[in-house]
């Protein structure tokens, strides 16, 4: 049976099993309706003219889990920033993991959605917010058709989330190739502060396929810095959407470090509300193998006087094929918009593949936006010099490397976030530099 | 002057009707409207042609029948009701074999408006003119000295007579009936365009060109030009469009073809001032055209356009690089105001090795006009050092046009060397303080800062050109910038 026809299908029972009295509820009816309307999306979408999910939705799926599994926190200790005093959200295939997670509702919420979609005191903040910053394609509609679970974070107005908040979603295996679908709403009231770090982890050699909703809103003045890292095993798929709607001085940056995957796609959208708003979108893009990664991101401007600034790094060796897709809108009204796009790969096989497609779309006259692509290859002379001082040809093509992407690994403000991030790329280059940048 | 402020400009250019806006009262030989196997072959036999031919012809419509039109573009507009157009339109007195003085003198007094009298040119300027007007090839000068030499340049329609070898061997080899819509519309029902072959080893000693224009009202031009410069041969061909003002859409998709075989170069360059519609952007024609070109090993091909009519503009002209060290060029100036549109561009593919190609796209956005770039740059796994540099920029005047860039960038060899960049911004304030400071009026600074902007285009046309080029980006632009 086709995915599409067994997610369908199975939706009835997937009902059965939750609150049909919540006004979620017909939320998720349409959205299913919508789901059978557009279906998975196809090469033929523009949007998805470089990615097919083909090869991923012919597989068989198991779209709940059946079986709960314990993890114990020494065996997926290396998964986690343990050095990083943190809030921890933990899913094992989907369902919460009391035992690993610490949540709070001291004030600040940091909890699930799924209490969050049930319980009374959570309901005018999820009337408000909960489905309003998506915009509806293929996948979005299957995520809220099957949503339950995910992350649920509230920073009331005038409060800074005391330590960063990590989100890791672990999958096992022991229901064969899972399907996951979290769902996450991080709403910022206005002079909030928040930080996040999210991770899929598939602990199995099963096929995971992961389809993510994030939404994010942030407030007047709100600060979001939110880090994604993608470092997962060659049988994992994960298609991300994180939409983010920003108000007047707010400042959003979501960094995206993806290492891994079988296929990975990053829809990333930010819509500016406000005045005086700065949105970040920074990347690297580490890969080798047949992976596949494709980074689509959306800059809507609305308002005059706001910024954004995308940054984009891919260095692809072996038969990877990376994918930049971004676009920038500046809409009638947005004047003094400043806008940049920047994206710099580096090929190292010729079985390799880019494509780049870097776009403007500009109504408004007063206005500074440029974009730059570029796609070469390590400085020949650059190595000659290195080599010709005793510097391993592995070490001087991974220094090559990091100064390609330091612009990106410098903005994380983490320390130990950056630790992790620089062992995890010396771990994939086989190189030990011995110093920290 | 003493005070002319943005808005004044902005009202001169509104009012500044098409100043080639004239209509030529010639007895036309007009097909009735409508499009069926029928008026295909009726159009090959009032021409003439081969068996061959008119079977190419029947086969593209066919094709064409079963195609779809292309939603793609970011253009918005009513589509052409392909039943409602006439498919043949010749001025009545056209005869093939008469001399320049036996041109119908109403017909020669259209040139002289337009600024390209036969007479002038080929005293003057040493500019071979194919003058086309409503499709078919009125008058070929410097034939002879062309013949000396052994070039071949003549209307296709007397190229598929004469040198029907040539034609069948090369047309619809780069731009095969079945590319795209409009491109199988142009195979099934052209009329007629240019034909230009330079032997081996022959560089051609003056510019060639073509002067199209539309002139019956209700005709859409479908010309097709092929040029084919064999090995070591060199030309530069100039095309120029324009067309009298009328009310109603009319279509114009040609297709234009050249080939450059080993240690060739071909210049291309292309002046188009169709007419755009009127303020309230009513009328104008539809510029839907296939422009490719294949260059062998050592050949070069270089695209120059300044485009600043048409309603719409659909158009890109593109480079197969398919020999070792070929290189491709485009340089393109793309102008809109009041309610035009265009989305043109490039596509360079690079297949052979050491392939180098150059893109420079300046796009100038006033009044209520989109203005996009849209381009294609592909490196394929065996092209090895191949490089492309790429620049885009667009300028934008008045709050109420846009300006857009979809550039597309495939890259699958790691030797591959490409850079990208595209900017959009205005005119800058200080800019302008900055020439006033010293004397220099807005409007002249402002008419100085759009010919810097667009100078490195305009430096790539040939001299004739430069010139009437120039003036028409005065007459598109002057007085929208703020």
């Amino acid at each position: 049976m086709e995915l599409k026809e067994k997610l369908v299908s199975s939706f009835l029972a997937f009902e059965a099993n939750v609150d049909t009295g919540n006004p979620i509820h017909d939320i998720r009816i349409e959205a299913l309706k919508s789901f059978e309307a557009y279906g998975f999306p196809t090469k033929k979408l523009e949007a998805w003219k470089y990615t097919s999910l083909n090869s991923i939705i012919k597989n068989d799926f198991s779209i709940f889990p059946k079986k709960e599994v314990a993890l114990e926190f020494r065996d997926v200790k290396k998964y986690f920033i343990s050095d990083l005093d943190s809030y921890k959200i933990v899913f094992i295939d989907g369902v919460y993991s009391s035992h690993l997670s610490e949540t709070t509702h001291d004030k600040i919420d940091v909890c699930l959605m799924s209490s969050a979609l049930s319980q009374n005191r959570f309901k005018p903040v999820i009337d408000v917010y909960y489905n309003t910053v998506v915009k509806e394609d293929g996948m979005t509609a299957l995520n809220t058709a099957f949503a339950k679970e995910g992350a649920y974070i509230y920073i009331p107005k005038n409060t800074a989330a005391d330590k960063p908040i990590q989100i890791i979603h672990f999958s096992t295996g022991v229901d064969g190739a899972a399907m996951l679908q979290p769902r996450n709403l991080i709403v910022c009231e206005d002079n909030s502060e928040v930080t996040i770090i999210e991770r899929h982890q598939n602990l199995s050699e099963k096929k995971v396929f992961t389809n993510s909703v994030t939404e994010m809103y942030a407030g007047n003045n709100a600060h979001i810095d939110y880090y994604k890292i993608q470092n997962d095993t060659d049988t994992s798929s994960l298609v991300d959407n994180t939409f983010t709607e920003q108000h007047n001085n707010s400042v959003c940056s979501v960094h995206t470090f993806a290492f891994g995957g079988e296929i990975t796609r990053n829809n990333l959208n930010f819509y500016q509300k406000g005045q005086g708003i700065d949105s970040i979108l920074n990347g690297v893009t580490i890969l080798e193998g047949k992976t596949h990664v494709d980074h689509n991101t959306l800059v809507e401007h609305q308002e005059p006087n706001c910024e954004s600034h995308q940054d984009y790094k891919g260095i692809f060796d072996e038969k990877s094929t990376g994918v930049f897709n971004g676009k920038i809108i500046v809409d009638q009204e947005a004047q003094k918009t400043n806008a940049f796009q920047s994206n710099n790969n580096i090929l190292l096989s010729d079985k390799a593949t880019v494509n780049s497609k870097p776009q403007l779309e500009i109504f408004a006259d007063d206005v500074k936006c440029s974009h730059g692509c570029t796609i070469g290859q390590l400085d020949e002379s650059a190595l000659f010099y290195m080599r010709s001082r005793g510097i391993a040809i592995k070490e001087a093509k991974a220094l090559l490397m990091y100064a390609f992407a330091n612009n990106v690994l410098e903005s994380v403000k983490i320390p130990q976030l950056k630790t992790r991030i620089n062992k995890i790329i010396a771990d994939k280059l086989g190189v030990n530099i011995g110093f920290d940048l | 002057m003493s005070k002319f402020t943005e808005d004044d400009l902005k009202k001169e250019l509104e009012t500044k009707e098409y100043e080639y806006g004239f209509y030529t009262d010639i007895e036309s030989d007009t097909f009735p409207i409508g499009l069926n196997e029928d008026v295909v072959r009726a159009i090959s036999k009032k021409k003439n042609e081969p068996q061959w031919m008119t079977d190419w012809r029947v086969d593209a419509f066919r094709i064409w029948s079963e195609m779809e039109e292309p939603e793609w573009a970011n253009v918005n507009y009513t589509k052409p009701d392909f039943q409602a157009i006439s498919y043949y339109s010749a001025p009545k007195k056209a005869d093939p074999n008469k001399s320049l003085d036996d041109v119908d003198p109403e017909l020669l007094a259209t040139f002289e408006k337009l600024g390209i009298s036969l007479d002038e040119q080929k005293k003057l300027s040493g500019v071979a003119v194919d003058v086309v007007v409503d499709s078919v090839s009125v008058a070929t000068t410097f034939k002879k000295t062309l013949n000396e030499k052994g070039i071949i340049f003549c209307s296709i329609s007397e190229a598929i007579q004469e040198h029907p070898e040539l034609v069948k061997k090369y047309i619809g080899s780069i731009v095969p009936k079945t590319d795209n819509f409009y491109a199988a519309l142009n195979s099934a029902v052209f009329t007629d365009g240019s034909f230009c072959y330079i032997p081996k080893g022959v560089r051609c000693p003056m510019e060639l060109s073509t002067y199209f224009r539309i002139n019956q009202g209700g005709t859409g031009q479908f010309e097709r030009t092929l040029l084919v410069a064999d090995k070591g041969s060199y030309v530069s061909y100039l095309e120029g469009c324009t067309a009298p003002s009328r009310d109603e859409n009319q279509l114009h998709a040609a297709v234009v073809e050249l080939i450059a075989l080993d240690d060739a170069e071909i210049k291309y360059s292309t002046v188009q001032n169709w007419f755009p519609g009127n303020k309230e952007g009513k009328g104008g024609v539809f510029n839907f055209v296939t422009k490719r070109g294949l260059c062998e090993t050592n050949a070069k091909i270089s695209w120059t356009q300044v485009e600043t009519g048409s309603a719409v503009t659909w158009k890109y002209p593109s480079c197969i690089l398919k020999g070792a060290n070929s290189v491709g060029e485009f340089y393109s100036i793309a102008v809109t105001n009041n309610f035009q549109q265009a989305d043109t561009g490039t596509k360079m593919i690079h297949l052979g090795k050491n392939s180098k190609s150059t893109i420079i796209s300046k796009g100038i956005s006033a009044g209520k006009s989109q203005n996009s770039y849209r381009g294609l740059v592909q490196i394929s796994p065996r092209a090895e050092n191949a490089r492309n540099f790429s620049q885009c920029d667009s300028l934008l005047m008045g709050n109420e046009c846009g300006a857009h860039t979809f550039p597309y960038i495939e890259a699958k060899n790691k030797t591959a060397i490409i850079e990208h960049e595209a900017t959009t911004s205005k005119i800058g304030e200080d800019q302008i303080f900055y020439c006033n400071q010293r004397g220099i009026d807005t409007e002249k600074a402002i008419a100085l800062i759009v010919n810097g902007f667009s100078k490195e285009v305009l430096n790539k046309l040939p001299m004739e050109f430069a010139v009437e080029a120039q003036k028409l980006l005065e007459i598109s632009l002057e007085g929208s910038v703020g």
